[in-house]
């Protein structure tokens, strides 16, 4: 490790993380676990057609309800807001953005779309009065499919006479029509067509928020589960025009966010305007079949990818053309999904400056689109690792060994991609030699010469996945080429309190990672100090004003980084008040195991708890030398971290039912360092299982009309621990040379990478069945119909 | 997931629940394990009016060999029926059937009675005891009468008992030793089936019963027929969907859950060995 020497062996460990026994025992606190007086409930009534227009709205009868303050329809708030609901990502100058209010005005345009609400003194009687709102609708064609969204057949918003958002390109060739010329050329080529399927987050917390107003002076303190504290309080500020230093915002205990907690809801901005024109504390809580309609859904791609081979099967270039499908409105991050997964379609491997992208984002009569774990990369890896799979086939040639190769070579690290990009690190080939051993893929290849034979009815595929995670986002100048509406850095507090205790003020908001344990984990190694002894404070804007929060898989290599830069400024403020007392030069003091020594005379030692009580009674500091040791850092990292890896997957298919069953799934993963094993292995368990579940089980089905079939979690099927295989990690660490800490993200490895390796394993095993691709989700009926398709069958 | 407004009463007794089920009318609801009727009225699917809570009327919850058959009573949780030894002696396919019923929790709180009465005909104990024979006893302000499984299931979730009866007692005919198997086919462990079979064989005699392949749970007694016509399994199997008229949903279309319920139906049979 490149730490400093004073070592005491903390990092690496696998800490049990402290956070568990408060989330286990139900003592932890949820938003809506928080007790508030006199608080008034909100319930959004939601429009039942995907697109309407709204003809009237009469809220007398609800208004009249037991319990009941007041209703009001989106016309009634058009004059609260200072602004729309924020989008923070104009990829393009002319992207297209309709007008997005907390509740629609005059057309609503997905169902789920809030069109009134009710504030009233329980949750039972809001809920109770939406049935005795009247709204009549004019309902209106939809539009679902984005080929025909493309086609401006219908266009959903008047006000941008399209329903194009933006198409953003990223051309690469070193001289003009290279691509085109790799093609020609090309020994081999491959194009394919995937689709990804709208995925529903369906975090375990559902959505919560209570705001709550001062009654003098005009404060309010917004309580939310979010992911982004501080983004959403700058977004609220703007939209509701309340001065931003009035504003407190808190995530309390936040169960899981997977990118949906990423954002602004209309909820959030509903129940601080009401708070602020009622007075009273406003909260509701999302039930699932509201959170399934109205937060925000993941994917949702049509991807056409070609790539061109030479004759040994490298790769000369890559061609993609992306339809993007925005859902009604643009939400927080919606337009630069697709633009984070550009840069990755390349995967791991050596590709010359050849390479075309273009993505045409549109429109459609469904629930808003973003970020969702992973965000665009999972899709990019997802495109590549299928059609590297499809040219191996086209070669003749083992995909495992199409993908060697093709990866950069180790010693071309740090490596100036194709994109202009540098990725800072990588071993791909001894990661997917681990994962070879792992799952004993020359074994598996013999025993499915025996077992796949002709009639066979239980058919045996392994399917290869190798990714890069593009993450740590991310350096600001980079995200200013992106268009994208706010920095990269990350802020960090460092206090070493009277006692010896230390605080750390944090601006990751952490919701079920584990950051409490990590950071105390890089403290206690900085300082010398016991992990117990270190405090976190994170996720309220009191405590911690300055900050952008945990997505990207950034916490660690930003976050984490910050914290240990800002322990190395109070060590250096520490060593000079122990010089002052030892009487000798700072220079040549040591720092290790929580004690100075001067170098050379061993007796003379101050350890730094007497150093903090010296700092905190500044009887005798330094002259010039401030009292107290804390410091402060924000941290703009200089690069992306790129983790990457390889997984394997092996599936024995039903044929008869077309059922698949996982038999084995390896995941080798390089992070770099690691600062908490069993955290990794965790994030990496998740992550596989979120992939797992895009291969095999769960779509946001829509009918024609766009009504939304999985509703609940009857319809849209979550994995549960049953329906998932053992996973087997495995890990090689190439730590980045960007940071001090060596570290790379992994909380989006797991997402990139399962997704893929299944598909393939399945398609692997159906090969010799004539199938070429399996769509997904790979349920039953679908792999059924993709073998009855190939044999020329019935459907 | 905020239900309508209603009332709450609890039987002590089915003469009770009969007694305040009549009293409140139409509008009113038994409410046993509460696992099908809860959801739907969170939902919003079901508005009943009051509740009449069966669910501490213990003594019908138990399981006794009545001779020539075993009786169980309608509040008899899901895991008892699973656990029970003399189930597992007597109609080990019950038993077993009853085990993958949802999930543990799911099988704690749902009740054999409830299950039926509901008639989801994705449901499991349905298929199965008719496949088994089973007869109902229901009881209502008229006194007791026995319903044949084999008549009982009229549409979705539509059964013949009248607003005001109540179920009380299961009676399912004995295995006599015959070989059995219950092939349960869905995407996730706790969901109903996509199509299940319930299967039992002695020598050419067999009954087959069929999980949501139609609005009703499926006698296929074309399938027994041929068994006992001599036809092997797989021969018989191709009649499996004769009584058969599936729908389509997200889970499967109408064609592959034919071929499914033929799949099924020969794996059972084969596994339940003639
Ligand atoms: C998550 C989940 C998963 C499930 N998975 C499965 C599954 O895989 N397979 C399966 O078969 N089932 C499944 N179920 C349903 C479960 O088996 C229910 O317990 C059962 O269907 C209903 O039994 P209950 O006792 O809960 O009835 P309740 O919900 O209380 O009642 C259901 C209906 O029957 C009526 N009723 C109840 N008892 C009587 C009676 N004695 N006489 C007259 N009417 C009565 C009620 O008025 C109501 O209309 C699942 C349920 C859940 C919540």
């Amino acid at each position: 490790m490149t730490m400093t020497d004073d070592t005491t062996g903390v990092l690496g460990q696998r800490l049990l993380r402290r956070e568990d026994p408060a989330l286990l025992t139900g003592e932890a606190r949820y938003t809506s676990d928080l007790p508030i007086p006199g608080a008034l409930h909100l319930a959004v009534l939601r429009s039942p057609y995907a697109r309407a227009r709204i003809v009237s709205v009469d809220t007398s009868a609800a208004a009249s309800m037991p319990g009941v303050t007041a209703v009001f329809s989106g016309a009634d708030l058009a004059d609260t807001w200072a602004g729309p609901m924020p989008c923070a990502w104009p990829v393009t100058e002319d992207m297209k953005s309709p007008t997005h209010y907390p509740l629609a005005v005059g057309q609503a345009n997905y169902v789920g779309d809030g069109v009134a609400c009710v504030l009233a003194n329980s949750a039972t009687a809001a809920r109770d009065a939406l049935d005795a709102i009247e709204v009549e609708y004019e309902p209106l064609e939809a539009v679902i499919d984005l080929e025909d969204a493309l086609s401006d057949r219908v266009v959903i918003h008047d006000e941008i006479g399209t329903n194009r958002s933006y198409t953003w390109d990223l051309k690469i060739e070193e001289s003009e029509g290279q691509v085109d010329q790799a093609f020609a050329d090309a020994a081999y080529s491959v194009k394919e067509r995937y689709i990804q399927q709208r995925l529903i987050p369906a975090a375990m917390e559902p959505r919560a928020v209570a705001a709550i107003p001062q009654p003098f002076g005009g404060d309010m303190t917004l309580y939310s589960a979010t992911q982004v504290p501080h983004i959403l309080k700058v977004m609220t500020a703007l939209t509701l025009g309340i001065p931003e230093h009035q504003l407190r915002v808190v995530a309390p205990a936040v169960g899981g966010g997977f990118g949906s907690k990423l954002n602004v809801y209309a909820e959030e901005l509903l129940c601080v305007a009401l708070a602020k024109r009622t007075g009273s504390p406003v909260r509701w809580t999302e039930t699932r079949s509201e959170g399934n309609q109205a937060t925000i859904h993941g994917r949702g791609q049509i991807q056409d990818i070609e790539l061109a081979a030479d004759s040994d099967g490298r790769l000369t270039a890559v061609r993609v053309r992306l339809i993007g499908d925005m859902g009604a409105y643009l939400q927080l991050v919606t337009p630069g999904v697709p633009l984070l997964g550009a840069f990755l379609y390349a995967g791991v491997y050596e590709l010359p400056k050849a390479y075309d992208f273009s993505c045409t984002s549109v429109f459609t009569n469904m629930t808003p689109t973003d970020a969702y774990r992973g965000a665009g990369r999972p899709e990019a890896t997802y495109a590549i690792e299928r059609a590297m799979d499809a040219l191996a086939a086209e070669i003749g040639i083992d995909p495992l060994e199409l993908r060697r190769r093709n990866f950069i070579p180790t010693a071309s690290y740090p490596y100036e991609a194709m994109t202009g990009l540098v990725y800072d690190s990588g071993d791909h080939d001894r990661a997917a030699t681990l994962a070879a051993e792992m799952i004993d893929y020359a074994g598996v290849r013999a025993r499915q010469e025996t077992q796949n034979v002709p009639g066979a009815t239980k058919r045996l595929g392994i399917g290869v996945s190798t990714y890069f995670e593009m993450c740590g986002l991310a350096p600001s100048r980079v995200l200013a080429s992106l268009n994208y509406g706010a920095g990269g850095w990350e802020a960090a507090t460092v206090r070493v309190l009277p006692t010896n205790k230390i605080q750390v003020v944090t601006g990751t908001a952490p919701h079920g990672q584990g950051h409490e344990t990590a950071w105390s984990m890089i403290v206690a190694e900085k300082m010398g100090v016991s992990p117990d002894d270190v405090d976190v404070l994170h996720s309220d804007t009191a405590i911690a004003p300055l900050g952008l929060d945990t997505y990207g898989s950034r916490s660690l290599s930003v976050g984490g980084v910050a914290i240990a830069i800002a322990c190395d400024k109070v060590i250096d403020k520490a060593k000079q008040i122990a010089a002052h007392q030892l009487e000798a030069n700072p220079d040549d003091l040591e720092f290790s195991g929580g004690e100075f020594r001067v170098a050379g005379s061993p007796d003379r030692a101050m350890p730094l708890a007497a150093v903090a009580f010296e700092a905190f009674t500044a009887h005798n500091l330094p002259d010039g030398l401030e009292p107290n040791l804390e410091a402060h850092t924000t941290y703009d990292p200089p690069n992306f971290s790129w983790p990457f890896g390889t997984h394997m997957c092996l599936v024995e298919v039903d044929t008869e039912t077309g059922q698949v069953d996982v038999l084995k799934y390896v995941a080798v993963d390089d992070c770099g360092n690691q600062v908490n094993p069993l955290i990794v292995d965790g994030q990496v368990h998740g992550g596989v299982v979120q992939g797992l579940a895009q291969a095999l089980y769960e779509e946001a089905v829509y009918d024609a009309d766009g009504n939304l079939q999985t509703s609940t979690l009857a319809e849209y099927l979550v994995p549960a621990a049953s329906d998932v295989p053992a996973i087997d990690t495995g890990h090689t660490i190439t730590p980045s040379p960007t940071n001090q800490l060596g570290v790379k993200g992994i909380g989006e490895a797991g997402t990139i990478a399962s997704t893929p390796a299944v598909i393939n394993a399945i398609v692997d095993a159906l090969s010799g069945l004539g199938v070429r691709d399996v769509k997904m989700p790979a349920s039953p009926n679908t792999v059924w119909r993709a073998i009855n398709e190939a044999q020329g069958g019935q459907q | 997931m905020i239900p309508a407004a209603f009332d709450y009463v609890r039987a002590g007794s089915a003469a009770e629940a009969i007694q305040l089920i009549g009293q409140y009318g139409d509008e009113a609801k038994f409410l046993a394990g509460g696992h099908s009727l809860v959801p739907a009225m969170k939902l919003r699917l079901a508005q009943p009016t009051v509740l009449v809570d069966i669910g501490r009327v213990s003594d019908l919850s138990y399981i006794r060999d009545g001779g020539d058959h075993i009786a169980i009573g309608a509040l008899t949780r899901h895991m008892d029926v699973e656990k029970s030894p003399v189930l597992a002696e007597h109609v080990p396919l019950l038993a077993h059937a009853a085990g993958h019923v949802g999930d543990p929790q799911v099988r704690h709180r749902g009740t054999i009675g409830g299950s039926l009465a509901h008639a989801d005909p994705a449901s499991d104990l349905p298929a199965t005891t008719l496949a088994l024979g089973a007869t109902y006893v229901a009881e209502g302000p008229n006194g007791t009468r026995e319903i044949a499984a084999a008549d009982f299931y009229q549409g979705y979730f539509t059964s013949a008992l009248a607003p005001d009866e109540m179920l009380t007692e299961i009676r399912v005919p004995k295995m006599g030793g015959a070989g059995w198997s219950f092939q349960k086919f869905n995407r996730r462990a706790q969901d109903w089936a996509i199509v299940g079979v319930a299967a039992w064989q002695r020598g050419s005699e067999c009954g087959v019963g069929l999980v949501n392949m139609a609005s009703t749970p499926v006698l296929a007694s074309s399938v027994a027929a041929a068994i006992a016509g001599g036809a092997s399994a797989a021969e018989a199997a191709e009649a499996a969907a004769s009584e058969a008229d599936p729908q389509a949903d997200l889970n499967a279309s109408v064609e592959y859950r034919v071929h499914l319920a033929k799949v099924l139906t020969r794996r059972a049979l084969e596994a339940a060995g003639g």
